[in-house]
């Protein structure tokens, strides 16, 4: 049996993080994978922060990623990719986005958000791709885009076929706003 | 048969379907509210919210009467309102197959207490199902629908956030057709629970549990997993999913249904192996069981009581290995939040300026109580803030008394505070109490009640009059205001606390993030920096749309975040040098 593999989706509520999460566990269903995927509503969305836990393999057992076992951290806001830094695995991959969202205790001016995250990630993570999700979205058309944005450049650590992504987008997203998140996945996969 | 990836409250939705189930009601509640917001997209099933749990489980118990298959659902304090009729029904039995889905929510991700709901299948002497994984979730809803019409018993199925929350690939079936058709049959001798009656029935109920419980010894959602080594683990729902990924070889009895228990399976099970490790979140009910059966066994000697459990916990607790931290804890927190534009804002900052003591409720505005509002000093269950409010103040002086104000939500109030108004017009209680009326049930997802003019199935319904509804009651003094108007909301808070009379304040206006009618966003406010003195009072409000800016003015100013406000104006109003400012269209 091959090993459970775990990715971690971490960010803000709002940021479209369990649209992302589904499409991404909608491809691994496609590719035969048994999939899990786990998050928690309610209380945690009212701007607080989201995680979610993805995990596919031949079988797999609890939804939740065992502390500290991420093979890949999926960082939506530097903060929250920072704050998850410690649940990689020993050879985990980043791929995140540059973004910062103050949290309340920034935005009222108790503290600074705080300084040299990026440096902080790649310190631990060298080849950690850390990508300006906004910048790209912005360019495909639509600054909502952003997280098809990222998961396209997720999609070049995963080895699974480029019609499975079309595929899972075309039957998670809607219609009228298919073209504009093709085009945004594309250019994540070209960051 | 189609292949699809379904979280647990999907398939139980789409179970309920398949089950032939006709009536769904429910209150919603955190891990649960899903379930009858997907049973929706079923037209063969009408599915509708009541006022609260106790309600929603007396529709389906009359549903089940009538012959229909019903569904109810509820979060796991849910079940403490339901109560009443649940431990009744018990006796009576059913006609149509009756299950209450409860979901439990180990952790306390978003509840206020983590009570283990299989202590009520115990107590209410009900069978109860708990499934693993979505596909479990699915089967053992059609399951439960079928034991409940065998056996003439209303089922329990007990999920868990992990399992309400969590997708995974579920093969869905084809809904049954051969049902019984519905309509008017009479049985006292079953129906009525007076105690000639009932006397009866409890030793039907007594010998339905003796039944089960070798009934279930032979069933296929009790089975044993064979493999190797001298240590036997029993466990049931999400924690199978953690033993199985800790101990991948040792051999497991997995239990499907947690009460009754099977107990000659569990027998035969642990006479074969020197140790057992039971495995379960929250309380050691089955250990306990396993326990008066004579059966050494280690559980919570090992597990913990409190919260949920993990694969890391697991490991933790039978392995010895050490935790891994969980989080960076040197990183600002990202607690949640009111929403910018959110109209309790307003009226939390005015409590908090006239140093009221506020006996809370449940809902979003729970987080009142976070600075920098602060201000809220108590927070029990649905409807207690008005029963709490009469309380206190029969025991203060009139200095005190006059301090006291509960406050509740509209979908709150229709749910358990209005028994609590009721006390307090009967019994004479000075309390002043304010309805945070936002249009919808706002916590759980904006679902509809009975003031908001919609039902589940999105169909235009009655509206309850608020106020007439106070007036109904007795209160002579109740006043409807508009909590964007700050000055008026704090005067009006100021006048009814000082009354010597029950009074009622009714705070009206939309949840920013109702659909129906969408609630427009006006223009963003933005801040003048040759006005701003940085004195700093607009971060009183706690609007995640105000930002400091330490480097702007003389001591820093303040700034508004243009993608976030709304424009309701709050800011402006709390500002004393006028600047704040509208941006031009
Ligand atoms: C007995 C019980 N049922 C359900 C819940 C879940 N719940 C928490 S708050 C809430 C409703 C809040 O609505 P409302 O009072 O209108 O306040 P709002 O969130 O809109 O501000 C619900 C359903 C609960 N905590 N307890």
């Amino acid at each position: 049996m091959n090993r459970v593999k775990n990715i971690l989706l971490a960010g803000v509520g709002g940021q479209g993080i369990l649209l992302a999460s589904e499409i991404l566990s909608e491809a691994l269903m496609l590719a035969g994978f048994d999939v899990k995927k786990a998050e928690v509503h309610g209380m945690a969305q009212r701007g607080g922060n989201v995680v979610s836990h993805v995990r596919y393999g031949d079988k797999v057992f609890s939804p939740t990623i065992p502390d500290g076992e991420v093979d890949i951290l999926f960082g939506f806001e530097l903060l929250e990719t920072a704050r998850n830094l410690d649940q990689l695995g020993t050879e985990g991959v980043v791929i995140a986005n540059t973004l910062k969202l103050a949290p309340p205790s920034v935005s009222i001016g108790k503290e600074a958000y705080p300084a040299g995250l990026a440096e902080k990630i790649l310190e631990k993570v060298p080849n950690a791709k850390i990508i300006d999700g906004m910048g790209l979205a912005q360019q495909a058309g639509d600054a909502r885009t952003v997280n098809i944005v990222l998961l396209g450049a997720l999609s070049t650590t995963m080895d699974l076929d480029e019609a499975i992504w079309q595929q899972a987008m075309e039957k998670m997203i809607p219609e009228r706003l298919l073209e504009v998140n093709k085009a945004a996945f594309a250019l994540g996969q070209s960051a | 048969m189609t292949k699809t990836i379904l979280s647990g409250n999907e398939a139980i939705a789409r179970a309920a379907f398949e089950a032939g189930v006709k009536v769904a009601s429910a209150y919603p509640g955190t891990p649960s509210t899903e379930i009858l917001e997907n049973v929706v997209q079923y037209p063969s099933i009408d599915a509708s919210w009541a006022p609260n749990e106790k309600v929603a489980l007396e529709v389906g118990i009359g549903a089940s009467f009538g012959g229909a298959r019903a569904l109810v659902t509820m979060k796991h304090v849910g079940v403490n309102v339901a109560a009443d009729p649940l431990f009744t029904l018990s006796y009576t039995g059913v006609r149509g197959g009756l299950v209450l889905v409860v979901a439990d929510d180990p952790e306390l991700h978003s509840s206020q207490n983590e009570q283990d709901s299989r202590n009520y299948a115990k107590f209410a002497k009900v069978p109860m199902f708990e499934p693993s994984d979505s596909q479990e979730a699915l089967e053992f809803t059609r399951l439960a629908f079928e034991a409940s019409e065998k056996f003439d018993a209303p089922v329990m199925l007990r999920s868990t956030t992990r399992i309400s929350h969590s997708k995974s690939v579920v093969t869905t079936g084809d809904p049954v057709t051969d049902l019984p058709e519905t309509g008017l049959e009479k049985n006292p001798p079953k129906f009525v629970m007076l105690p000639g009656n009932a006397r009866k029935r409890h030793y039907v109920v007594e010998q339905r549990l003796e039944e089960m419980a070798d009934w279930a010894c032979d069933q296929p959602f009790n089975r044993i997993e064979e493999g190797e080594g001298d240590v036997g683990i029993i466990t049931a729902g999400i924690a199978y999913q953690y033993a199985k990924e800790v101990f991948p070889n040792a051999p497991v009895l997995k239990l499907g249904l947690v009460h009754p228990l099977p107990k000659q399976l569990i027998r035969d099970f642990a006479a074969r192996f020197k140790t057992i490790y039971v495995i379960e979140e929250l309380d050691p009910f089955i250990e306990e069981q396993l326990r008066a059966m004579g059966i050494e066994v280690h559980g919570k000697d090992k597990l913990s009581l409190c919260g949920e459990l993990s694969t890391s916990r697991v490991r933790q607790g039978l392995l010895g290995e050490a935790l891994k931290p969980e989080t960076q804890e040197d990183l600002p927190p990202r607690p949640p939040n009111m929403c910018p534009g959110c109209p309790h804002r307003g009226v939390f900052l005015a409590l908090n300026r006239l140093k009221a003591y506020v006996t809370g409720d449940i809902g979003c505005y729970t987080l009142g109580f976070m600075p920098p509002l602060s201000a809220m000093d108590t927070c029990i269950c649905m409807g207690a803030s008005i029963g709490n409010a009469v309380g206190i103040s029969k025991v203060l002086s009139d200095d005190e008394r006059k301090k006291v104000v509960g406050v509740i939500g509209d979908s709150t109030f229709l749910h358990t505070g209005v028994n609590g108004l009721l006390d307090m017009v009967y019994n004479q209680s000075t309390a002043t109490v304010i309805i945070l009326d936002n249009r919808i049930t706002a916590m759980t997802g904006r679902q509809d009640n009975p003031a908001s003019g919609y039902t589940l199935m999105n169909q235009e319904a009655p509206e309850v009059d608020l106020e007439g509804l106070c007036k109904s009651i007795g209160v002579k003094h109740v006043k409807t205001i508009d909590p964007y108007e700050l000055d008026l909301t704090r005067e009006t808070i100021r006048e009814e606390m000082e009354r010597p009379e029950p009074s009622v304040i009714i705070t009206r206006r939309p949840c920013m993030l109702m659909k129906r009618p969408v609630v427009e966003r006006k223009q963003p406010l933005f801040v003048d920096g040759d006005r701003c003195t940085g004195c700093k009072v607009c971060l009183n409000l706690g609007c995640p749309a105000i930002e400091w800016d330490a480097e702007a003015g003389k001591r820093g100013q303040a700034k508004v975040n243009k993608f976030l406000c709304v424009g309701c104006d709050q800011c402006r109003q709390v500002c004393k040098f006028d600047a704040f400012g509208v941006c031009d269209e």
